[in-house]
């Protein structure tokens, strides 16, 4: 029929490279309404577009006036973005307005993008890690609580409030075109920084992979918690030379040497906080994720690096 | 060409090369796996294990064709040496063997990944931090571990303890049950007489957070190396209380136990 109502989705965290990946692939399907709280974006004339803080009340108007049927919450401010108050009020404080206004407004589907930096980074880490492990990430550096605490809060809607169908995804390393986390850029540098002597295994999952993986964990109604990540892995400084980056050493030990250094040089993409990520490895296990949603990823990592390569100091 | 890859081909031999490209090992596109092996370390790990284990140690090694060519397995061993020498000559032993080689994987103290260089370089060449879940994961992967079950209580052990077996963890009899994996008891004989210590300075080894300082010769010693494999051992997953689990790894201790006395009534010389 030709006027059958279209399901009705909020997107957040709509100026990101990955939010209009994701947007791309649902428009035809979907009425979508985006949302962010850093600028209004313009994505055609079919979808309204807002610059908006989820902790004011017209956030509420929004769900409102489009009645919708799902949320794509992928609007959280990253590590190496803003300071710790702001994230913590925009990415926990934030995502519970967003939370308490979906069961409010009886939503019924609700994806939500963390991050691996909830578990931490730590010498005695595993390999593999299952969405079971502790989220260690709080632990080792204030900075990161904001991403744990997003997580927690989450998990006790997950459970509270069955009729959300709450999943939780948490990606590795996301690159590719576009993208502006702190890997990616010293992907694209051409002088990255390593910490001598340690080159811990990474995952990387291009950008086109991970708009794949949210659209799928939005269709397909199955509520959890989940690693993202494909069965690839590499040395940090191994990607780094794939990438056609120089190294820089910066020495290890003592380790308040390299964190000093870090917060001399003030270096956003090798922050003092995220060190430990690049000595220590945090690989996960994406296997429940690829089981339960049929997920495969297409992009090799010769792809994602050759495209480092080829493009120094990418958008 | 990476410098990893660069001195493989200089320094390893093609036939080595070849032995190593044998064994099947599921890897990502770039020759890692999870754990940091790297196909090309692990050919010049191949490469300089092969001296020291037929020229340094002449090591001689009695039923390693019994360790299953497939399947997970544990390979359970007495640690002594004060440096995890064992480790590395029970792991070359099995790569090395003529009919089906595995590669197996040895756990590794947790002080390692914490030293620059040494903690990746260990990585590279299959080694893994001794965590629980690490050898559960790899069990499930249908990997040969190396476990040793004393742990530094073993490796630490003064020249006067030699060939006393400390206590064993349940731990490895924990994951053996569980995952279904083989247990092969080795008996390692000549180890002790690598680096034969007569002290521990314990505050030192606290001061530096190693797990023990020996006072010992600053070289190893050439001692004549000999392994024993004992007969594979095969455990249900019955739901047992604790003290039954104790007696399974008491079992497989008299076993090595056994290995040990077998090798060293064998031995006709230290070096």
């Amino acid at each position: 029929m030709a006027n059958e109502r279209k399901p009705h989705i909020l997107i957040t965290g709509a100026a990101g490279a990955l939010a209009q990946q994701v947007i791309n692939r649902l428009r035809n399907d979907y009425f979508l309404v985006a949302a962010d709280f850093r600028e209004q974006v313009y994505l055609g004339d079919d979808i309204p577009s807002y610059c908006i803080d989820f902790n004011k009340r017209v956030f509420e108007d929004l769900f409102r006036r489009y009645d919708f049927d799902g949320v794509i919450h992928l609007g959280r401010i990253m590590s190496s973005q803003e300071n710790r108050m702001r994230r913590y009020n925009a990415n926990v404080l934030g995502t519970q307005k967003m939370l308490d206004l979906s069961h409010k407004y009886g939503i019924k589907r609700v994806v939500i993008l963390s991050t691996y930096h909830v578990y931490g980074a730590n010498a005695y880490n595993p390999a593999l890690i299952d969405e079971e492990a502790p989220l260690k990430g709080a632990g080792l550096s204030m900075d990161l609580i904001d991403s744990v605490e997003l997580e927690n809060l989450a998990n006790i809607y997950l459970w509270r409030y069955p009729d959300l169908n709450i999943t939780l995804l948490r990606p590795c390393n996301i690159v590719g075109p576009g993208v502006r986390n702190s890997i990616s850029t010293l992907l694209a540098s051409r002088r990255a920084p390593v910490l001598a002597g340690f080159s811990p295994i990474m995952q990387f999952i291009h950008i086109d992979d991970m708009a794949d993986a949210i659209v799928l964990a939005y269709k397909k109604n199955q509520r959890g918690v989940f690693n993202v990540a494909p069965e690839d892995w590499v040395a940090y400084q191994h990607a780094l030379l794939l990438c056609g980056c120089s190294r820089i050493p910066i020495p290890s030990i003592p380790p308040m040497l390299p964190r000093a250094i870090a917060r001399l040089l003030n270096l956003k993409s090798f922050p003092p906080y995220l060190m430990h990520f690049f000595k220590y490895p945090v690989v996960i296990d994406g296997r429940a994720f690829q089981d339960t949603f049929e997920f495969k990823p297409k992009r090799p990592l010769k792809e994602v690096f050759r495209y480092y390569r080829e493009n120094k100091q990418p958008v | 060409m990476t410098l990893r890859s660069y001195l493989k081909d200089k320094l390893v031999p093609q036939a080595q090369q070849d032995q190593v490209n044998r064994i099947r090992k599921s890897i990502g596109s770039l020759g890692y796996d999870p754990w940091g092996y790297n196909a090309d370390s692990i050919k010049i790990g191949f490469s300089a294990a092969r001296y020291i284990y037929q020229k340094y140690f002449r090591v001689e090694a009695d039923g390693v064709e019994k360790v299953p060519a497939e399947g997970p397995v544990l390979l359970v061993a007495n640690h002594s040496g004060q440096l995890p020498l064992d480790g590395l000559l029970i792991g070359f032993a099995l790569a090395s063997r003529e009919d089906k080689p595995r590669m197996p994987r040895a756990m590794i103290e947790r002080f390692f990944p914490t030293v620059p260089y040494v903690g990746n370089i260990l990585n590279q060449v299959g080694a893994v931090l001794g965590d629980p879940v690490n050898c559960a994961k790899m069990l499930a992967n249908d990997e040969a571990v190396i476990v040793f079950p004393e742990g530094i209580r073993g490796s630490g052990k003064l020249y006067r303890d030699r060939y006393q077996l400390k206590r064993f963890g349940n731990g490895f009899m924990h994951l053996a049950m569980e995952h279904g994996a083989t247990i092969v008891p080795v008996g390692v004989v000549g180890c002790e007489e690598t680096i034969p210590a007569i002290a521990n300075i314990r505050p030192l080894a606290q001061a530096l957070g190693l797990p023990y300082v020996p006072v010992a010769l600053p070289f190893v010693l050439p001692a004549k190396v000999h392994l024993k494999f004992g007969d594979p051992m095969i455990f249900d997953n019955a739901n047992i209380p604790e003290d039954k689990v104790t007696l399974r790894v008491d079992l497989v201790k008299a076993e090595i136990s056994k290995l040990i006395d077998q090798g060293l009534s064998e031995r006709k010389r230290l070096f």
